[in-house]
């Protein structure tokens, strides 16, 4: 017993949060008490009994948990625990439940914890869709569907979305660019265990008294600054998943940066690495902005603080722009990863070099650099300066660029190529490029100012996101997890079953979100529990079809489970791909790589005679001399 | 290269598709009935960008489908593909020519935004109060008279709506009208519209402001002017104290306006 709590773990784990949280409520009892307030009086919304627990007691999970050990050890003067590396890699199942230090178990630790999350906003989507199925109020009341559709929204978002791209680049990334882990492998494990946190708040307001959080994942001041205490889980939630977010962010910039394998220029990077990258830098500069947002709500909320109070002297509207800074580039955060896995996809499954790879890597920067200034065209009816609408409408508009040079670019590259459809993922590649098309058609129209007048907040609005997030981004989801399926996992995936969950799934969006576009413009307004009877034939087909795309979904978490378990096994390069991450063992070996491969060509040197892209161990004499990087235009 | 791709069919193509989605989508009427001046032009706005659309989207089907149809392995192939990295041609190309769409789409909206709040110098004034989960509405221009759940407005002539939310944001949509603007606790929100159809409609709240945000609505009744003077002048209520507060102390939203895109 006393080595167990002697061991980081979970029983230490468990004991740090006790000890913790009961810290957090002494701090709050004494600073009460010495201040001369009633030591209980709980304000109206404030509970400051609760909240200060709910900080300090995941933090002393997390120093429980063995997080902080080696820097706490070498910060008291004790000797710190070298790394014997004996943990990297996972035996068993088990060893995903330890700290860990290994970039491919942090991955699949990243995947399955977000892919959890998934499946539980998925299931209150479809409660928000019986609910909708009919008009008027059948299976949750008012106040519980407001629960349930901010709940969903900030499930997938936070710990669904962001994340999973940090855990399936957190996976191949290193690989892909020839380096033995990520630069700074504690901070990785830091940033993993902040996750479930996050989530486990999300999903623990609903035992708040006054229900879970209910003023949407916007959270607009001064509804969320007078609602109940679960919109504070909500606040501290976000700042575990922000920072674990940011903290991945930095990780990645370093790694890229640093420990590229010798001769992987900047221009020989695969687009993975350089869509990471530009999601790093966004992920650095804005996420401190929501951070900040939901502190000051929360600050608010406790303190009586009066940042967005009116009455107080505070700006109501200034809450939307400093959320909006974070949350326009949030949306290129979820979906700039998604854009290197198609080409990744793409690329390999068509048998052709990426068309026009440099303009590709610099759309990406021209995204990162437009989102900072878009913002406001979330705001068009809300109140703020009207002289503020035209210029974010032209910056909103001409967004639109970059995003069409990678549609027509990825279309170029299946020109005169092989294309092999056999694979899941490229089926999910090639319809992510018409779903996304529709996406951004739809963005450009709500980007103009008259047209976003009437259809904001409504129904429009709702299908437009779900378009680019559901067939935007979980489309690339779903094709990345595919694609590197056989390389995490050692095995091969069933393609029946996939395909099944393939067309399944093309079908369920476009019958569940095409139909949200009409009722929307026609005057259905959104986040309504209740709607008028003129909309119910078109509710209930969007209903149908939403459960329908949820049963599909059960199929590729059957497929991954039995696959994964007993799958036939994976060779190493099952798509024949270039990049580096195929030209090693599935699964990897333990660190990666016994020598740094050189790396001597770019990354989609198909069709080229010839042509290496990396060099491995071993493989030396076989070729002559370096080639030189031919990324050029032909 | 390229001469071996069939460039005059797939264009024919790609306007053929045009054509008939373009036929479809303009046959149906997108935002339901149009009430006010501003309806017909933001339709007309709303029109154009489906034709554009609707030739973006055609444009990449075909590309899409006929790289499928003409370019997919052959069972057993693993050859690989050409090695062709780029056309520096068709990579300006695709990025200008969209820029341009979109810069033509920016100024378009600009102009229908500058069109339907162009400021009437006989526009009725009418004050919006909102609070969870009601409306209520006042009329300056005619000693403050005050009405709950329903306003009035007459037909052909502009109306001045000036907001006032007493707790959280709410949202005034009326969507036959085209029109929307957030109630914001603390400032004077505007909105503009001249009415030109007699009838009633709803206005509904499209801001989430709590667990009655469902059934936030009230009456919209567009009637010829001689009947509003009668309607207004049965009216006996005042604007309540409280109301009267908010709207000497709410501040406007635009103390500048450096580029004069006309009122909020």
């Amino acid at each position: 017993m006393v080595a167990a709590i002697k061991q980081p773990g979970w029983i230490r784990g468990l004991l740090g949060t006790i000890l913790a949280a009961a810290f957090g409520v002494g701090l709050v009892v004494v600073l009460r008490d010495i201040s001369g307030l009633p030591i209980w009086q709980t304000e109206q919304t404030g509970y400051p009994h609760v909240v200060v627990p709910l900080i300090t007691g995941p933090l002393g999970f997390l120093a429980g948990f063995g997080c902080f050990d080696y820097w706490l050890r070498w910060a008291a003067g004790m000797p710190t625990i070298p790394d014997d590396h004996s943990q990297h890699g996972a035996k068993s199942w088990k060893d995903y439940f330890r700290f860990n230090t290994d970039h491919k178990v942090i991955g699949i630790q990243y995947i399955c914890t977000t892919f959890f999350f998934f499946f539980v906003g998925g299931l209150m989507a479809m409660l928000i869709r019986a609910e909708l199925a009919q008009p008027g109020t059948q299976i949750v009341d008012a106040a519980t569907y407001n629960s349930l559709f901010s709940t969903h929204a900030v499930l997938m978002i936070f710990v669904f979305v962001i994340p999973v791209f940090a855990g399936i680049a957190n996976y191949v990334l290193p690989l892909m660019i020839g380096a033995p882990d990520m630069a700074f492998p504690r901070l990785n494990a830091l940033s993993f265990w902040m996750l479930p946190l996050a989530g486990l708040l999300f999903i623990g307001s609903f035992l708040a008294p006054g229900g879970a959080f209910d003023a949407g994942w916007t959270g607009y001041a001064p509804l969320s600054t007078g609602a109940p205490l679960g919109q504070s889980f909500f606040n501290l939630g976000v700042q575990f998943a922000g920072a674990s977010s940011i903290a991945t962010a930095l990780n990645f910039l370093v790694t890229i940066i640093t420990m590229r394998a010798p001769g992987m220029t900047f221009w020989r990077m695969p687009l993975l690495v350089w869509a990471n990258l530009s999601t790093s830098l966004l992920v650095v500069a804005a996420t401190p902005f929501i951070a900040g947002a939901q502190f000051m709500v929360l600050l608010d909320r406790v303190l009586h603080t009066q940042f967005f109070q009116f009455a107080g002297g505070g700006d109501v509207i200034s809450y939307q722009h400093i959320f909006w800074f974070y949350s326009h580039p949030a949306v290129y955060i979820m979906m700039l990863p998604g854009f290197g896995i198609i080409s990744e996809v793409i690329s390999t499954h068509a048998r052709k070099p990426i068309f026009g790879y440099r303009l590709m890597a610099l759309a990406l920067i021209g995204i990162v650099v437009l989102s900072y200034s878009v913002w406001a065209h979330h705001m068009f009816v809300a109140g703020m300066f009207s002289w503020l609408r035209v210029p974010m409408m032209i910056t909103t508009l001409l967004i639109a660029v970059p995003t069409g040079i990678k549609i027509f670019s990825w279309l170029g590259t299946l020109y005169f190529g092989k294309i092999h459809t056999y694979s899941t993922a490229m089926l999910f590649a090639l319809a992510f490029i018409v779903t996304f098309t529709i996406g951004g058609i739809s963005g450009v129209m709500l980007g103009m100012v008259p047209i976003d007048i009437h259809v904001s907040d409504t129904y429009f609005i709702v299908a437009h996101i779900h378009f680019v997030l559901f067939g935007g981004s979980v489309f690339t989801i779903f094709a990345g997890i595919y694609h590197w399926f056989p390389k995490i996992t050692g095995r091969m995936y069933d393609e029946k079953l996939g395909r099944v969950h393939f067309w399944g799934t093309l079908v369920g969006t476009w019958g569940t979100f095409i139909p949200m576009h009409w009722i929307g413009m026609d005057g259905m307004p959104r986040r309504v529990a209740d709607y008028a009877t003129q909309f119910g034939d078109w509710n209930l087909l969007i209903s149908i079809c939403a459960f329908f795309l949820g049963a599909c979904q059960l199929v590729f978490l059957y497929n991954m489970v039995v696959s994964w378990r007993f799958g036939p096994r994976a060779v190493a390069n099952p798509w024949r791909a270039n990049s580096i991450e195929w030209q090693v063992s599935s699964p990897p070996p333990i660190f990666n790589f016994d020598e740094i491969p050189r790396v001597v060509g770019g990354p989609y040197e198909y069709g080229v005679p010839g042509a290496r892209h990396a060099i491995m161990a071993g493989e030396g004499a076989e070729v002559a001399k370096p080639e030189p990087a031919v990324v050029g235009q032909t | 290269m390229y001469g071996r791709l069939p460039i005059a069919k797939m264009l024919a193509a790609t306007v053929a598709l045009t054509a008939a989605i373009s036929a479809v989508m303009l046959s149906i009427n997108w935002d339901g009935e149009a009430a006010s001046t501003a309806a017909p032009k933001i339709d007309d706005l709303l029109n154009v960008m489906i034709v554009l659309s609707a030739f973006v989207f055609s444009l990449v089907m075909v590309m899409l489908f006929y790289a499928l149809w003409k370019f997919k392995a052959k069972p057993g192939d693993e050859s690989d593909g050409e090695p062709i990295h780029g056309n520096t041609r068709l990579e300006v190309a695709w990025t200008l020519i969209p820029t341009i769409i979109v810069l033509f789409g920016a100024g378009y909206s600009w102009s229908v935004l500058n069109d339907i709040e162009e400021p009437a110098s006989n526009a009725l004034t009418v004050d919006v109060f909102s609070q969870q989960y009601a409306w209520s509405f006042g009329y300056p221009g005619k000693g403050n008279a005050y009405v709950q759940g329903e306003f009035h407005v007459p037909v052909n002539r502009q109306v001045q709506f000036k907001m006032h939310s007493q707790d959280v944001i709410h949202s005034f949509w009326v969507p036959e009208w085209r029109i929307k603007k957030d109630n914001v606790p603390g400032i004077t929100t505007t909105a503009t519209v001249t009415p030109d159809k007699v009838g009633t409609y709803q206005l509904i709240c499209t801001e989430l402001c709590g667990f009655g945000h469902a059934s936030m609505r009230a009456k919209v009744v567009v009637e010829r002017p001689a009947d509003f003077r009668k309607w207004v002048a049965g009216l006996t209520e005042k604007v309540p104290a409280p109301y009267m507060e908010s709207i000497r102390q709410d501040t406007e939203t635009n103390p500048v306006e450096p580029l004069g895109t006309g009122g909020a």
